[in-house]
């Protein structure tokens, strides 16, 4: 066969048996690849795809948790601090009640005290002028005696009443 | 490529089959090739892809985004693993006869089995032949005999010849690209290289049209692969 090799199916003939023998390898190739290697491959890229799916559904859910989460921390930190906020309050309005009250027992007490001690101080001075009295009565009748008691000089009577009054002061 | 094929004739039943057993081996360790290429890259599948596991994955990908561009998913998707082991099948044997050609007792052995019309139309009668037998499936006889007349009835004899003219041009246009690459390789190591000099000088050319060839072996196997999807999108899909 010299014939032109380069022209379309030159020398060539037709190749039943090729195209049959083609035919049956691709179907083979095809069958054998999708069970051993396609087939596999494919359910991998299935599955991590459900995978990822899922992560990212999982991941989602999380997240809404986490948010909700959150909002119920904050709901609770801003009742907590009302709270605080209250209880403060009342100590405060407590401690102002107080404050008024003990300044009030306290300025009675100081009254109640101021009273009974002006009332000793006039009852005191009472007794101090009912004493001098009675010393002062006794004094003229005792000087009254001596006078008459004795006649004496006008210098001897100054003498005596000055001797007198000593002697009182002394016994004082 | 100036030489003959190894041709041998098998009476089988009466009928005489002519093999060209170049054809018959080189089909076998293409597919050989595929085969062991995709059973070493799936072996050890993991969810964290590694290495020939993630290029694979690129593949069925790639392969699923050419569909897609073609036809609903709902209805591709069937066609997934025609559409990778196509593309896989003719990458490989169109690199095949890139590195060498065997010639021995002056029968070319070792080259593409895609630079053989007889296997290109092969591939692309099957294509089209699944293509009607899903059209009839899918969409029901009539349906599918209506097609024929849209969208005007006196458009048949064109529809018809369409179907004959998709076929030829989806083998011709494969079988063209890598029989020419693989003729221009042949004179470029078989004519140049007569001597040192010639060596030297077809060096360069050779490299350069070897780096071409890959490149419009890959181009190829991804048009081949592309046009049975849109010729099966147009019978299967019922929108025109």
């Amino acid at each position: 066969m010299t014939t032109n090799a380069y022209v379309l199916g030159a020398g060539a003939g037709f190749n039943g048996g090729d195209i049959l023998f083609q035919l049956a390898m691709f179907i083979i190739l095809l069958a054998l690849l999708k069970k051993y290697a396609w087939g596999p491959l494919m359910g991998i890229m299935q599955q991590r795809e459900e995978h990822i799916a899922s992560e990212i559904e999982a991941a989602e859910k999380s997240r809404v948790e986490a948010n909700q989460l959150l909002e119920e921390t904050r709901a609770e930190l801003k009742a907590a601090r009302l709270e605080a906020q209250t209880t403060i309050e009342n100590a405060k309005k407590l401690g102002e009640e107080q404050k008024a009250e003990i300044v009030a027992a306290a300025r009675a007490e100081s009254e109640r005290l101021k009273e009974s001690a002006k009332l000793e101080i006039a009852q005191e001075k009472d007794q101090a002028m009912a004493a001098l009295r009675e010393q002062v009565a006794a004094l003229s009748v005792m000087i009254a005696s001596k006078v008459i008691e004795k006649e004496l000089s006008a210098a001897d009577q100054e003498q005596l009443i000055n001797e007198y009054i000593k002697e009182a002061g002394e016994e004082r | 490529m100036g030489h003959e094929s190894p041709l041998r004739h098998v009476d089988l039943f009466g009928v005489t089959l002519t093999f060209n057993l170049s054809n018959i081996l080189m089909i076998t360790v293409a597919s050989l090739i595929v085969f062991l290429i995709a059973i070493a890259a799936t072996r050890n599948l993991a969810m964290k892809p590694t290495g020939m596991q993630n290029l694979f994955e690129w593949v069925m990908d790639f392969v699923k985004g050419i569909v897609k561009s073609n036809m609903d998913w709902k209805t591709g998707g069937r066609f997934h693993i025609l559409g990778i082991t196509l593309i896989m099948y003719i990458f490989v044997s169109n690199m095949l006869g890139l590195p060498f050609a065997v010639v021995y007792d002056n029968e070319l052995w070792w080259k593409s089995p895609t630079a053989d019309p007889v296997i290109t139309l092969t591939l692309a009668v099957m294509v089209v032949g699944l293509s009607h037998y899903y059209g009839i499936r899918m969409k029901g006889f009539s349906e599918y005999g209506k097609d024929y007349f849209r969208p005007m009835w006196f458009m048949f004899p064109l529809k018809l010849i369409e179907e004959f003219a998709n076929t030829l041009t989806l083998g011709l246009r494969l079988y063209g690209n890598i029989f020419a690459g693989e003729i221009l390789l042949t004179l470029l190591a078989g004519s140049l290289a007569t001597g040192v000099g010639g060596h030297l000088a077809a060096i360069i050319p050779t490299l350069a049209w070897m780096g071409f060839s890959v490149f419009i072996g890959a181009i190829q196997a991804f048009i081949f692969t592309m046009l049975t999807m849109v010729y099966i999108a147009h019978k299967v899909s019922s929108d025109h």
